[in-house]
């Protein structure tokens, strides 16, 4: 092996390129550019100003949060519904004033006080909402327009009555609280403001109404025609963004107890920074409670840091607006480039030096050499099957198998020339098997684990496996259910092809040629499915061995069958069969002399052989190349082989015309034929065996029935 | 096409009577024309009709600025702090004893460097135009604030003759009506008879098939936003002849949205695409009216605020109701 190639092989085995692109696919990595911000202001500014890390720092700052990160989060969810609300500073001050109006002159109780404020707030954001989510008003103007109301409706009274609330001072100890007091040393307004925000995230996250806030922001049109009432959940999102900012005002009047005419002037601008700063998508769709409350936190941080830094006058409104600038252009920059970032970086191949292949010409002294036995295959259901990719048979020697259209068809015994739709799964199924009961259990594409009664009642037995520990893209729901087999003791082992990716994209993961996939377990006893053996290079079919303790399984890209022991003395121990099968093996099923029939989907190029020694090209091809112009392993053309359990390969079957039955990913042996499905193919092969037995059936041998 | 922007700018809404948000605006500028006139002593004292027309004419100008972008399907917040802090600038320089031309030709073009980054920002980076405006007007003023002026209020100099000239009187029609007539006549020829001022009624009636036409949208987004920057400085420059003094704190006032209120009064649909000149002078009239009717009425600038804000939502209401959006039409976004 030269130097480049075990180098290759080192840096591919041991640097995980694989998980850039996850966490590229991961929702939460959009909240990693505002908190690397974050880290970046406090490291800057605790540089800069001494004690800024101190807890009465954090104590001033936590208030200022309580009162501030309420309007943020209020705002936060009218942007998530896609709109926006300007007004927050004016309802702030209207909610100010109103609270020390109430409780200073006329007297009030403060809970009297709270509630009456709240719908002062809501009032406001109902006339708001109104206009917007009902009349259909431009947000950005309308709720200008009620800024611009809202202030002089305020200035008019502060001019009227300050005089008045200014004079009078209320005693209430219950309202000094609600502006100075801590409970356990934290300021009493964080706690509530905590409270809010975990009731927000449940909210948004878990509820009804969240999802349709999310729903509405995401695609206004999709919401509309999916029946949601737009109109209400806009409305609804200003009055709670009115709500909020009138909460947020009682915290400033209790704290401050002023009716300054200047309270909340430019307040929505900080605000909107912030929630934009956070992360939460201008237009909508996109964002989270905790998105506006880490973008507040770093704004309050950034101007509390200015005006303690004693800066010119300017330099807060000149920062301010180009933080906003800054965070409104990353934010536009990377929704727009998001994916395409996502899809140059997410195919990751390594290093697969794949063994020498023996030669499978006509000439060849190996039993791979290529003959013409397939020529008279005659077809079942030629032209109406689109994917069969395999097929079973019940007890009556009905023929069951799968289709692209999502059906599973029933072929009736003795000549199959009828056939009905027997079920509608609606996925792809792929691998099928029957347990003693002719129940049949079918691994369907992107949905799992599927058993059909012979009363046609449709049971998912299985859709997803324990969460394995490091795994950084969700690996619990089971996307690409390949084959199984069904144990002795009616444990069903089905194998995973990849994990990383999904029912239109698996072919890809053949650039790869890591150990994506894994055999899972189901367990009808308890319903419980448990991965048990993972990382293996696209495993796909499976088949049990007698001796019960374990079972046969290809690898399809490593172009090897491997055996695995689920129970016995071996437990847990995995051993190669055959490791350099001429070309992809795909499903294997048990022969009726006892040995074991794997097909070939397709056959092996030197050219992606080399490829495979190659990561780095197989990477700039994926970065570079248009997809349809990658290269992939050849699954067009393969063939049949009879294999023993010691890996001896017997006997191999070719239709070498390539007219009567390419593209074989299945085969079945029954009652002295073979039958053969292919993915890619419109028919299923029927190949007679003369010297086979001609009453053998594999459920009947495996069951143990006569 | 060529029929855009000159002729019936908006759907009629009474289609029988044949009335356009323009004309209506129109006659009820008139009505209030009427009824200021005779309950209001004063009112039409030549005096008072003067200042209005002089105090409309800065406005008007800043509204043909602002129409010309809305017409592109943008909108400039931004115009008012470019016209304070740039003219406040030339001002300050002015103070300072820098020559008249240097000053005028470095407060021009800070306006015009201004309209630049705004105009990369919308057409380039892909910020929404209300956001990019709004965050530079916030920028402008804190930038202006930290590096170009150090008062709120400044004086032009006693030895600027010139400068007090630009508002003087030409046989006794003062000076900035004709500037507001100039710049609007100016303008009327650039989208009426220009490609590209057709190339921005383009751009504001569908941006995406103006681009797959091979229009320029992205350098034209630039042109629309340095125009309204030039032409606010030139607005800015006249205030300042006016008042004889630049204060600014208007960078943080209110007035942008009378700005906008005179464009959406006048007809010109947010969506872009429609209206023209001709909107912007009747919009421009019945706010001159009004405001000068309730400063004689001694309405405090707080209420006038408030009759403000209502009016500008009526005239949202209205836009609305002309130029309808529903969940099938509205794009996705579009706040």
């Amino acid at each position: 092996m030269s130097v480049s190639d075990s180098y290759a092989k080192w840096r591919y085995r041991y640097v995980p390129d694989h998980l850039l692109g996850e966490v590229l696919s991961k929702n939460w990595i959009d909240n990693a550019i505002p908190f690397a911000f974050l880290l970046i202001v406090v490291a800057l500014f605790g540089s800069l100003i001494p004690g800024f890390l101190s807890p009465a720092g954090f104590s001033d700052l936590a208030r200022q949060l309580g009162e501030v990160a309420l309007i943020s989060i209020g705002l936060g969810l009218v942007m998530l519904a896609g709109g926006i609300d300007l007004s927050v500073g004016s309802t702030f001050a209207m909610a100010n004033f109103v609270s020390l109006a109430l409780i200073n002159s006329l007297g009030w109780p403060v809970w009297a006080v709270v509630p009456a404020v709240l719908c002062v707030g809501a009032l406001i954001g109902l006339m708001n909402g109104i206009l917007i989510g009902y009349l259909r008003l431009r947000a950005f103007l309308t709720t200008l327009a009620t800024l611009i109301i809202v202030r002089a409706a305020v200035d008019l009274l502060i001019l009227s009555y300050a005089r008045e609330v200014a004079m009078s001072m209320t005693m209430s100890e219950a309202w000094f609280y609600l502006g100075e007091g801590f409970i356990l040393g934290i300021p009493v307004n964080f706690l509530l403001l905590v409270a809010v925000a975990i009731i927000a995230h449940l909210v948004l996250s878990r509820m009804r109404f969240g999802w349709h806030i999310l729903a509405v922001g995401g695609s206004r049109r999709s919401a509309y025609n999916a029946g949601i009432s737009v109109r209400r959940t806009v409305c609804a999102t200003y009055v709670i963004s009115g709500v909020m900012a009138a909460m947020a005002g009682i915290f400033y009047a209790a704290r401050l107890g002023s009716v300054g005419p200047d309270t909340g002037i430019g307040l929505e601008v900080t605000v909107l920074t912030a929630c934009v700063l956070g992360g939460i998508s201008l237009g909508g769709g996109r964002g989270s409670v905790f998105k506006a409350f880490i973008g507040t936190v770093i704004v309050l941080m950034v101007t509390n840091s200015l005006i303690r830094l004693n800066m010119p006058s300017g330099s807060t409104p000149l920062v301010l607006g180009l933080l906003l600038l800054l965070a409104v252009a990353v934010d536009i920059r990377w929704l727009k480039n998001r994916h395409k970032l996502l899809s140059r970086v997410y195919v990751s191949p390594t290093y697969f030096d794949l063994p020498e292949d023996p030669s499978a010409n006509v000439d060849a002294t190996s039993s791979y050499a290529v003959n013409d036995k397939f020529r008279d295959v005659t077809a079942i259901g030629l032209g109406d099957l689109d994917g069969p990719e395999d097929m079973i048979f019940d007890s009556h020697d009905n023929l069951y198998t799968g289709g692209r259209q999502g059906d599973i068809v029933r072929f009736f015994a003795p000549d199959y020339t009828r056939s009905e739709v027997f079920v509608h799964l609606g996925g792809f199924p792929l691998g099928l098997a029957m347990d003693k009961d002719d129940n049949l259990h079918a691994c369907v594409a992107g949905m799992g684990l599927y058993m059909v009664t012979p009363e046609r009642e449709i049971r998912c037995l299985s859709d997803e496996t324990n969460r394995s520990l490091f795994s950084i893209i969700d690996d619990s729901r089971i996307r690409m259910a390949d084959d199984l087999d069904i144990a002795a003791d009616g444990r069903v082992y089905f194998s995973e092809a990849t994990i990383r990716y999904g029912v239109s994209d698996w072919a890809v993961d053949a650039l790869e040629a890591r150990g994506n996939g894994r055999i899972l377990a189901y367990d009808p006893k308890d319903g419980s499915t448990r991965t048990v053996l993972s990382g293996r290079v696209f495993p796909n079919g499976i088949c049990m061995v007698d001796d019960g303790e374990s079972l046969l399984f290809a690898e399809t890209w490593a172009c090897r069958i491997s055996r695995f022991w689920f129970a016995g003395p071996r437990k847990g121990q995995v051993e190669a069969v055959i490791e350099d099968i001429p070309g992809y093996p795909d499903n294997i099923n048990r022969a009726s002399d006892g040995t074991y029939w794997v097909a070939l989907a397709g056959m092996r190029s030197p050219a992606f052989d080399l490829s495979l020694k190659m990561p780095g090209f197989r990477r700039r091809m994926a970065q570079r190349v248009a997809m349809d112009e990658w290269l992939y392993p050849n699954l067009n053309t393969g063939c049949v082989l009879k294999m023993t359990l010691d890996g001896t390969v017997t006997e191999s079957l070719w239709d070498l015309s390539g007219e009567s039955h390419p593209q074989i990913t299945s085969i079945r042996e029954h009652k002295g034929a073979l039958y053969l499905g292919g993915i890619n193919n419109n028919r299923i092969g029927r190949y007679a065996l003369p010297e086979a037995d001609q009453t053998w059936t594999s459920q009947n041998d495996y069951w143990g029935r006569t | 096409m060529t029929e855009i922007g000159t002729t019936k700018a908006t759907k009629p809404v009474w289609p029988r009577l044949g009335l356009t948000q323009e004309t209506i605006v129109l006659f009820i500028a008139i009505a209030f024309f009427a009824v200021f006139g005779v309950t209001l002593p004063g009112f039409l004292a030549s005096d008072n009709l003067l200042s209005l027309l002089q105090n409309v004419s800065v406005l008007g100008i800043l509204g043909v600025a602002m129409g010309i972008v809305v017409i592109g399907r943008g909108i400039d917040l931004a115009m008012v702090a470019t016209m304070a802090m740039s003219t406040a600038w030339t001002i300050s320089l002015m103070n300072a004893g820098t020559g008249a031309l240097t000053a005028v030709g470095l407060g021009l073009g800070f306006a015009a460097v201004i309209g630049i980054v705004m105009g990369i920002l919308i057409a380039y980076v892909e910020i929404p135009a209300i956001f990019a405006t709004l965050a530079m007007s916030t920028v402008i003023y804190g930038f202006g604030r930290l590096a170009l002026v150090d008062l709120d209020v400044i004086y032009v100099p006693e030895d600027a003759a010139w400068l007090r000239a630009i508002s003087g009187t030409i046989g006794g029609v003062p000076l900035p009506v004709i500037w507001f007539g100039l710049v609007a006549l100016l303008a009327y020829a650039f989208l009426r008879f220009t490609r590209r001022g057709r190339y921005i009624f383009a751009m504001g009636d569908n941006y995406e098939a103006a681009r797959i036409t091979g229009i320029p949208v992205r350098p034209m987004t630039v042109v629309q936003y340095l125009l309204s920057s030039v032409i606010a400085y030139g607005a800015g420059i006249i205030t300042a002849s006016l008042l004889a003094t630049v204060n600014i704190r208007v960078a943080q006032s209110t007035m942008v949205y009378d700005v906008i209120l005179v464009v959406v009064l006048g007809g010109i649909g947010l969506s872009g695409g429609k209206g023209g000149v001709r909107n912007v002078i009747v919009g421009t009239v019945l706010i001159g009216i009004l405001l000068n009717g309730m400063t004689i009425m001694d309405l405090s600038f707080t209420l006038q605020n408030l009759v403000k804000g209502a009016v500008l939502l009526v005239a949202i209401i209205v836009d609305s109701l002309v130029n309808p959006r529903d969940e099938q039409t509205a794009q996705q976004g579009d706040i």
